[in-house]
């Protein structure tokens, strides 16, 4: 879009404008959507047009939230719930990284990992992992190894996929350098193709850190157990709409601290690449 | 890496002659198993001290090939490969590359760049001992002030000029040149062979280049192999012999179009038209 005006000696002068929802700025918009979304929300439950059962009024989630963060603040039952939740997802986090890196390096490295390893990877990948939530239960019991196993089976796979991917983005030219210059198998993996993927590697990680957080909390609805997800489950049980909708959001910053820890650290490791990282999103 | 060294031919062998090739090549082939494609066919080469040799020639006469046989990244099928005297298995320390891409690492900066032959080699507190030297070959082509700077921050030309750095820190013998030049836009790309001239010049370096570029082989060649494909062979050796150092005025004398001309028409017109 521009403005074309002219000027006292006959010249045209061009000026080119963004357009006015382009020129909002960040923090605006953000606040103004927020504001937008809880007006409707306020609106639709205030008017009766939804049941309470269904949508609480924002007001109701409010006091819950407040109910909810003192019990955290407090040290009560639901902080105990959330750090069992919090260990359960770190682990599998850990366990899926440090499977799916190595079972990437296999695909990614070896003609054996690609054309044997890699077809069985991807028949278990199209299944629905979660129908093996019983198994795990059946195989591990009810404690957090069972959840843990469910979640970092959940995860491995785009680490594995992520992994595999980045070792091929070295060019042939990147290659041919290292080779003339007498590298190794071993020192053209760690000095040229590792580096290389990082990047990608760490996209794997963030799939991997928003799938631990589903595994982690279907684990809890299936398997009980004293985590954030058996409290979510009760409390729906009990048709306590207002605390379902303030544990989620409670969960959802330690969802929020994973990922941006995972974007944090890539920042840290992969300061080359910065087009891989709009915004502030990672 | 197979290689057949055939001695039957009874020719006589210069022992130790002041006027030795540092790289010789002789009655080389290569045929692709794959494909039984021949790629290259009774190639003879010899490169001497300071001579700047260039290879012209289509897209699959076996220019590519050649040089990586002679960079020791492919084995050929018959024939003798020799530099300094021992026959090439190998990637060796002594053979200089360069390729089309600068191919800097990112995460390297300029100097850890030029130093990395030293570190793959000799490791890392060897690549350390070495920074002075690659401080000096930057001083040598003009980036003094670029050796703390990582590679996103240089143009493409400036690439170039790190990865001739990188190819001149182990002081190797040969230099290799796959098209170094061609991804760069054409005024950077004549003031880049222009500098790669006085490069060589200052360090008598023997340069071996494989171009797409009639004018930049001639501009900076004493000697030009033209090759063909099918079967891919030298079909004449072009001799430059323009005084030096040569300038970029010289494209617009006569004896440089001649040159080019007859080149052209050993290629046949449709091959570069």
């Amino acid at each position: 879009m521009s403005d074309v005006s002219t000027t006292a000696n006959g010249d045209t002068v061009w000026v080119e404008k963004d357009a006015l929802i382009d020129r909002i700025p960040r923090s605006v918009a953000m606040v103004f959507l927020f504001v937008a979304v809880v007006a409707i929300w306020d609106l639709v439950t205030r008017m009766g047009w939804v049941s309470p059962i269904i949508l609480p009024t924002p007001g109701e989630t409010l006091a819950d939230l407040m109910f909810v963060g003192g019990n955290l603040l407090s040290g009560d039952y639901m902080l105990d719930a959330l750090w069992t939740t919090t260990l359960t997802v770190f682990y599998s986090f850990l366990i899926a990284a440090g499977i799916g890196f190595s079972l990437g390096v296999l695909v990614g490295e070896t003609k054996f990992g690609e054309r044997a390893v890699m077809p069985y990877l991807v028949a278990i990948d199209t299944m629905p992992k979660v129908a093996f939530a019983p198994l795990f239960i059946a195989w591990l019991g009810f404690g957090i190894s069972s959840k843990v196993a469910l979640a970092a089976f959940i995860a491995t796979f785009p680490i594995v996929v992520s992994t595999a991917a980045g070792l091929y983005a070295a060019s042939e030219n990147e290659r041919m350098l290292f080779k003339s210059i007498g590298a190794s198998r071993m020192q053209i993996l760690l000095r040229l193709k590792l580096p290389t993927g990082l990047p990608y590697i760490f996209t794997g990680l963030k799939i991997a850190a928003v799938g631990v957080m589903a595994g982690v909390i279907t684990g809890e609805f299936l398997g009980g157990g004293k985590g954030f997800g058996a409290l979510i489950r009760q409390s729906a049980s009990q048709m306590n709409t207002p605390r379902v909708f303030a544990l989620i959001l409670y969960l959802s910053i330690l969802g929020l601290a994973l990922y941006f820890t995972v974007v944090w650290v890539q920042r840290r490791f992969v300061f080359w690449n910065k087009s891989d990282q709009p915004g502030a999103i990672g | 890496m197979t290689m057949a060294v055939s001695r039957n031919t009874g020719q006589a062998e210069p022992v130790a002659s002041p006027t030795r090739p540092v790289y010789e090549i002789s009655r080389l082939s290569k045929t692709y198993a794959r494909n039984e494609l021949v790629a290259l066919q009774g190639v003879d080469l010899s490169l001497y001290k300071g001579e700047f040799v260039s290879v012209v020639g289509s897209s699959g006469c076996g220019k590519s090939t050649l040089l990586k046989i002679m960079a020791g990244l492919l084995p050929p099928t018959t024939g003798r490969v020799m530099l300094e005297g021992k026959p090439v298995m190998g990637p060796r320390p002594d053979i200089g590359m360069m390729f089309q891409q600068a191919t800097l690492l990112p995460w390297k900066t300029t100097v850890e760049n030029i130093v990395l032959p030293i570190e793959i080699r000799n490791g890392k507190a060897a690549a350390k001992a070495a920074t002075g030297r690659a401080r000096e070959l930057l001083q040598l082509v003009g980036l003094g002030d670029f050796g703390n700077v990582y590679p996103g921050e240089l143009s493409g030309g400036m690439a170039q000029r790190a990865a001739i750095c990188r190819m001149l820190v182990a002081d190797p013998a040969v230099l290799l040149l796959d098209e170094p030049f061609s991804a760069l836009d054409e005024l950077t790309r004549d003031f880049m062979n222009m500098e790669l001239q006085r490069i060589c010049m200052e360090r008598q370096a023997t340069a071996f280049l494989v171009t797409h570029s009639l004018a930049e082989a001639v501009i900076l060649s004493d000697r030009i192999l033209v090759m063909k494909p099918r079967p891919g062979r030298v079909v004449e050796e072009v001799p430059v012999e323009l005084p030096r150092p040569r300038t970029l005025e010289m494209i617009n004398t006569p004896r440089f179009g001649e040159i080019v001309a007859h080149i052209r028409d050993l290629l046949g017109k449709e091959t570069f038209g």
